[in-house]
């Protein structure tokens, strides 16, 4: 327990040393979190009428968010299984990484949907026993369930390994890879059940499809280590912990096909929209073409498309590839790209047109963007703190020195 | 002892789920030891929650005390679906004694239960209807529905001559009524008595009642919206904004699970005017509707006027392929 303490100790004291680049960095970020806690503050005092919001658009901006970024916590299983599982050394030291970006994203999503409560300080009505769960009917509250799991299964392993590390001493096998076992059957769990929590509703014809799971995990696989790739570049331009070339070019390769296989999907799903337009097809005629003049989605989703297209294109290309500012460029033009698609681009239209046809659209209001602002910079505040206190232990410049 | 009585009943006849479900009123009950309680389970994040939320426009004195210890008796109730009897009756006390401390005035709030062997039903007759909306504004003035947002449970869609179309009708529209050439459809919630919205709902505050009417626990509705999107006839409502209503056009007769009042950031509905229908009394829609085009009764009871439209007349349903099998059917003459 002691040690423990020490090693947090440690921990946030490497978080606190850095460059002026550094420095400016997690002051920018901190200005953003206190911007944003000032516009959920207007939110809390006003309600969320002061989003977008409306009886027409019940979701927004930050399920939108909430809903990519889950895709981007299930995404550091990727890293995990072939590090730990498959003795695939060449991933090892992406997978602290990895689990830790798992662990920022997950703050996010659990901010995001906090932050879209109406209610927040009746959440305890969400904790089994004290309050009333519907599980298992309710998707959400599966959600709840597995998100908090995995939330919980990427700090322990991680921290495992890094105590052990951090005391001078090998981890254990026989701890933690059940645990990693574990986590990779759960990563692409909280996937399908954030899928389910959309594709189960009949009220919505946008989201009631069966590909809509299948495409969440295409997609996250995608984006995830994508995101993965450029903060790996980014870590071994800026500080002494080295990432091999072939453990990027791995890491690519597996966002190569997850973007392949997320086109093959999407162009399915347009297939079956478009070919021949049924009432079900009005979300997707609403989002790709308008509807009663109505098309402010219109220009995102083509966006998207070209992004998705052409990110994918790049990555396809073995010699583009293999060039990694070409294959930094493809990661950035996917991660936008998706974020769009599997954000905005998926939830907005699933209320356009309403259960009667009535077509209101949606735009985030300002309160809106600055709290989705700040609890982004919150996701990124947290991630930088993991990684720069996993580094030195990693490299073993931190030890535990005793007493 | 008491503990495990009260979980026996704790559904109070009302649900089907059976007495093993959990709710803080069973964790919270003991009165004698509340604060022990608290510690015990080491809630000092709810308490301190609380504790701001009843610290709220708190100023001196007894009436403050007393005030915010009943705001955080408030804070800690359960869900109304698994309360007991006595626990109901107590939360309408603090409920009644709060709004007179706040307002001076009283207001009643009932909590009648569903009567045996009744289960309600509603059909609306497309032929009569001229779409004058007094049902609208009935509904709006029973209900206590938020007049700052103008928050409407009814909407009346007007449809051109020669087509049922939804997507071509218009339900926000201001000019003279009955327009040539069109008519005139009513909706709202049809009470399904296989309810998507119930299924979803993370934390239980809205289910399905003996009497088939699906209701609300406003004060137990955490506002994620779900059951929104879950619903397929728009029938959902919610509070955006801290709803206002002035104090002399409040409906003081309340049912806990109807017409009281709510606040921001939970989820309403149409109830079939709970408070209404369950005292014997029509819903204040179908009383409004000067054409008669709204019909409401038991459907267990052969002879009523809602069985005779079933039997007699050529009803539909909307959007029966979904399988959520409305109690709200439509008719011409």
């Amino acid at each position: 327990m002691k040690i423990f303490l020490h090693l947090i100790k440690d921990g946030l004291g490497a978080a606190l040393i850095g460059g002026k680049r550094y420095h400016f960095w997690m002051g920018a970020l901190t200005l953003l979190m206190l911007f944003g806690a000032f516009c959920y503050s207007v939110q809390l005092q006003e309600g969320l009428a002061v989003t977008g919001m409306s009886d027409r658009v019940s979701w927004g901006l930050y399920i939108s968010n909430f809903t990519f970024l889950v895709g981007v916590a299930a995404a550091a299983v990727m890293l995990v299984l072939p590090t730990y599982v498959l003795k695939d050394t060449d991933f090892s030291r992406a997978v602290l990484i990895g689990e830790g970006l798992a662990v920022a994203a997950l703050v996010m999503c659990l901010a995001f949907v906090v932050v879209d409560l109406g209610g927040p300080a009746r959440a305890w009505h969400l904790i089994p026993v004290i309050g009333t769960f519907n599980w298992p009917n309710s998707m959400l509250a599966w959600d709840v369930l597995v998100l908090n799991g995995y939330l919980f299964i990427n700090i322990t392993i991680p921290m495992y390994i890094l105590y052990t590390r951090y005391r001078g001493k090998t981890p254990d096998k026989r701890i933690y890879i059940p645990g990693v076992l574990i986590s990779v059957f759960w990563a692409v769990g909280i996937h399908m059940v954030t899928a389910f929590l959309y594709a189960g509703l009949p009220a919505r014809p946008f989201w009631n499809n069966a590909l809509l799971g299948p495409r969440f995990l295409a997609s996250a696989f995608a984006a995830g280590p994508a995101l993965i790739i450029l903060v790996l570049e980014v870590i071994r331009k800026y500080t002494e912990y080295s990432i091999a070339d072939t453990t990027i070019r791995k890491i690519s390769m597996v966002v190569t096909v997850a973007a392949q296989i997320n086109l093959i999907m999407l162009f399915s799903e347009l297939f079956k929209e478009f070919y021949f337009p049924t009432h079900h097809s009005s979300s997707a005629v609403y989002l790709y073409f308008g509807l009663d003049g109505k098309n402010a989605l219109t220009p995102w989703v083509y966006t998207a498309l070209v992004l998705n297209i052409v990110g994918t294109g790049i990555l396809t290309l073995n010699s583009l590839r293999k060039n990694f500012k070409w294959l930094s460029l493809a990661c950035i033009l996917l991660f936008i790209g998706i974020w769009i698609d599997k954000g905005m681009g998926l939830i907005i239209p699933g209320f356009i047109p309403g259960p009667w046809g009535k077509v209101v659209e949606y735009a985030p209001s300002w309160v809106e963007i600055g709290v989705t602002l700040g609890v982004w910079a919150m996701g990124c505040f947290v991630f930088t703190v993991l990684v720069k206190a996993a580094i030195p232990i990693e490299t073993g410049k931190m030890r535990y020195k005793g007493s | 002892m008491e503990n495990s009585k009260n979980q026996a009943h704790s559904c109070g006849g009302q649900c089907s789920c059976g007495s093993k479900k959990d709710g803080v009123n069973q964790v919270f009950e003991k009165k004698s030891d509340r604060r022990g309680m608290l510690k015990q389970l080491g809630l000092g994040f709810f308490t301190a929650a609380a504790a701001v939320n009843s610290s709220c426009s708190v100023t001196s004195g007894e009436d403050s005390k007393a005030k915010a210890d009943m705001n955080w008796e408030e804070y800690f109730k359960g869900n109304y679906k698994l309360m007991s009897k006595e626990e109901r009756l107590e939360t309408i006390g603090r409920l009644e004694r709060l709004y007179e401390v706040n307002n001076g005035t009283k207001i009643n709030v009932s909590s009648k239960d569903a009567h045996q062997d009744v289960l309600y039903g509603y059909a609306f007759n497309i032929s009569k209807c001229q779409g004058y909306m007094d049902c609208i504004n009935a509904c709006v003035q029973e209900n206590n529905q938020d007049r700052s947002s103008e928050m409407q449970y009814i909407r009346i869609h007007e449809h051109q001559n020669g087509q049922m179309n939804f997507e071509n009708a218009d339900d926000n529209f201001f000019h003279e009524v009955p327009a040539s050439g069109h008519f005139y459809m009513g909706t709202q919630c049809y009470h399904c008595e296989n309810p998507p919205c119930v299924e979803v709902c993370p934390v239980e505050a809205t289910w399905k009642e003996k009497d088939g009417i699906v209701v609300i626990d406003y004060d137990w509705c955490i506002g994620c919206r779900y059951c929104m999107a879950a619903c397929p006839y728009d029938g959902r409502r919610f509070n955006w904004n801290e709803p206002q209503v002035p104090e002399q056009e409040v409906n003081k007769d309340q049912h806990y699970l109807g017409n009281r009042l709510r606040k921001k950031g939970v989820m309403e509905k149409c109830t079939f005017c709970v408070q209404r229908s369950r005292s014997g009394k029509n819903p204040a829609c179908v009383e409004a509707c000067p054409t008669g085009a709204r019909i409401f009764g038991n459907l267990l009871d052969p002879e009523s006027e809602i069985r005779w439209v079933l039997e007699n007349k050529k009803v539909f349903r909307l959007k029966e392929d979904l399988g959520t099998e409305p109690k709200f059917w439509y008719f011409m003459d």
